[in-house]
């Protein structure tokens, strides 16, 4: 049995890179709720926005170069909703999800093809200097890296816009409505496209924020757009339609993954970081497919 | 004018049940498999023979490993690799702890351990599928890739983690120039076309497409869902597995875990789509397109005097395969093998369509 201090430090490294995880599973959820459509490409687009704020702020103040950012996010938006889901629509839930490969692939390139493969540092002026928590409690302290408080501050304040902006507004009524059947939806009078517009830029400015965050942590660069991958399985544990799901399983998993790393890694190699998530998804899936948070599938003939 | 069925009468089962009933199709299968056998190896040289035809044919057996589960299955893996890197390095330890173990023998129980692993990983689709499913394939791609770099049994325990195959010695005939290769190669893949098209033909292949194309109708007229769905898994990942024999054991000789990551299993799904869901030849059309596109660009550029740097060659391949992909999706979905179809129909009707 290690010493509390240093498990309390692994548990709460672990619980902060898992709200990053969340961060990106967000805009998972966000676009499958409104359009049932799994968007692979969503960690491509954090890459890409990464890139491109990395990009702008070296000749633009800051402020500007996020505006054009998400101005530019936006357009992607609008590009992939006009040239790949309009001409797919009412296909295959597996026809749209690989098309969305192609769109990882294709934003992938484009990216590193306009701004650069290099790996890009971006500074976003929070100390880097790690503080430590608690030293009068344990020896030593707690360890904590600012970039991952902010990254959780800025993902807390983040879902609660996002809850406000999905259950008290309009837009967001009328997006709820969608997520629950297109055609009820679109005989009321709800404009399907220009929903889809708004889901798809919203989830282009939380690939955004989370990119700025692994962006900070990580310095940008390819392996960004692998974060992703590391999403799904949070995913898988929340539940595909839940917005508290993506954040409840991106702490477990975030948590799960260093601690299992702490306790049983070292019988057997090391290293299980790297598909800890991946294997706890998969006994989640075998009990309750659904996920922790998500709407029962039920399906008739 | 000249391809048609005209005056061809079937007059027995048999010949109704023909893989190529037309004669026009056998001539032109005959010549194919003329020009595969004899005239290849008398014109092409070993450049050809080892960096584009033999990784094209087994590419092509594994393509057609991945059609049998997504194209006529319906089950979406994006762990074709993990399969093949099972199959890979299950032959180097098998060939490694039982000396004396026919080659032909090894591969096959190669085959069978990454079948059984694949049912393993084809377990959570009895309950779940789709979008799902892709994440449950995915756990067995990132599992495979962390055994095979940290566990070191399986490698042996060789220090840099690469593995190099044993000498290939099938029965006294050591093939070891790129010709023998490509026939070992050439060889497999014709068995492997063979037995999956008859596969498909029969009752477990049908029961197959009944699963893919609505499942609970499939389960109401009598297929067992649980069956149909893992044999499927199993086929595949045995035909995987072999394929990835053929590519650590053939092609590469000496391998490390990287050569069968996450990037060798979108690459198959890219054959797949492209190439065609659902369709053998169209496993053959995807490979050949995914191994000759990157060389192509690589040398293009050059040819008409532009100079790009090999990154963004790279980048450049990621956009096109990308953008192909969506394209294929939205237009053809069947792919070139539908293509292919259709071609036939117009030729059909040549010089006089109506």
């Amino acid at each position: 049995m290690a010493e509390l201090g240093p498990v309390l430090e692994v548990l709460l490294g672990g619980l902060m890179s898992g709200v990053l995880y969340s961060l990106v599973a967000l805009g998972f959820v966000l676009i499958f709720k409104a359009s049932g459509v799994f968007n692979f490409a969503q960690g491509a687009m954090v890459l890409f926005a990464a890139l491109s704020l990395v990009r702008l702020a070296e000749w633009l103040p800051f402020p500007l170069a996020l505006l054009v950012t998400v101005l530019i996010m936006i357009a992607v938006a609008w590009t992939v909703e006009r040239l790949v889901l309009r001409p797919l629509v009412g296909q295959h839930g597996l026809i749209l999800f690989m098309a969305t490969i192609g769109v990882t692939f294709f934003l992938d390139g484009f990216g590193q093809t306009i701004w650069g493969s290099n790996v890009y540092q971006l500074d976003l002026g929070i100390p880097s200097t790690p503080w430590f928590l608690f030293e009068s409690l344990f020896p030593g302290g707690i360890l904590v890296s600012p970039v991952d408080v902010f990254a959780t501050v800025i993902a807390g304040s983040l879902v609660l816009a996002l809850s406000i902006f999905f259950h008290g507004t309009r837009i967001g009524r009328a997006l709820r409505a969608v997520a629950d059947d297109h055609q009820a939806a679109q005989s009321v009078g709800i404009p399907l496209n220009q929903i889809w517009l708004i889901v798809w830029s919203t989830a282009g400015i939380v690939a955004l924020v989370a990119g700025m965050a692994w962006g900070s942590k990580l310095g940008v660069q390819f392996s960004l757009s692998l974060v992703a991958l590391k999403a799904l399985p949070v995913l898988i544990l929340g539940g595909l339609t839940s917005i508290p799901g993506a954040i409840v399983g991106g702490l477990v998993v975030g948590a799960g993954e260093k601690l299992a790393e702490l306790y049983i890694g070292p019988l057997i190699g090391g290293g299980i970081e790297y598909w800890f998530a991946y294997v706890l998804a998969l006994a989640v899936l075998l009990v309750r497919p659904q996920g922790l948070f998500g709407e029962k599938i039920i399906e008739r003939v | 004018m000249i391809y048609r069925e005209t005056g061809q009468f079937r007059t027995s089962y048999a010949e109704d049940q023909a893989i190529f009933r037309l004669r026009q199709d056998r001539a032109g299968i005959a010549v194919i498999l003329a020009v595969a056998w004899i005239g290849i190896p008398l014109l092409a040289d070993d450049y050809l023979l080892r960096a584009i035809l033999v990784p094209f044919l087994i590419l092509a057996v594994a393509a057609i490993g991945l059609n049998l589960l997504l194209g006529y299955c319906g089950q979406i893996s994006l762990g074709t690799g993990a399969f093949m890197a099972i199959g890979a390095y299950a032959a180097y330890n098998l060939a490694l702890r039982l000396p004396g173990l026919p080659l032909l023998l090894d591969f096959f129980l190669a085959g069978l351990v990454a079948a059984g692993i694949g049912v393993l990983f084809g377990l959570p689709s009895v309950r779940i599928k789709g979008l799902y499913l892709a994440v449950a394939t995915l756990a067995a791609q990132f599992f495979a890739d962390w055994a095979f770099l940290r566990v070191g049994w399986f490698t042996n325990y060789t220090p840099s983690g690469s593995v190099t195959a044993p000498p290939l010695d099938i029965f006294g005939w050591l093939i070891d120039t790129p010709l023998e290769k490509y026939w070992l190669c050439l060889a497999f893949a014709c068995l492997t076309a063979i037995l999956a098209k008859n596969l498909v033909r029969s009752r477990i292949g049908r029961s197959w497409m009944a699963i893919r194309d609505m499942d609970i109708a499939a389960e109401i007229i009598g297929i067992r869902p649980t069956t149909a769905k893992l044999s499927a898994f199993a086929v595949s990942s045995f035909v995987a597995g072999g394929a990835g024999v053929l590519w650590a054991f053939v092609h590469l000789g000496s391998w490390e875990p990287l050569a069968f990551s996450i990037d060798m299993s979108f690459r198959l799904l890219f054959m797949v789509i492209i190439g065609g869901m659902g369709s053998i030849l169209g496993s053959f059309l995807g490979a050949a397109f995914i191994t000759v596109l990157p060389i192509f660009l690589n040398q293009a550029p050059a040819m008409v005097g532009i100079q790009l740097s090999t990154a963004m060659v790279s980048h450049l391949e990621f956009m096109i395969f990308g953008a192909l992909i969506v394209l294929f999706l939205i237009w053809e979905p069947h792919g070139l093998a539908r293509l292919w179809q259709i071609g036939k129909e117009k030729m059909r009707l040549w010089p006089f369509p109506y």
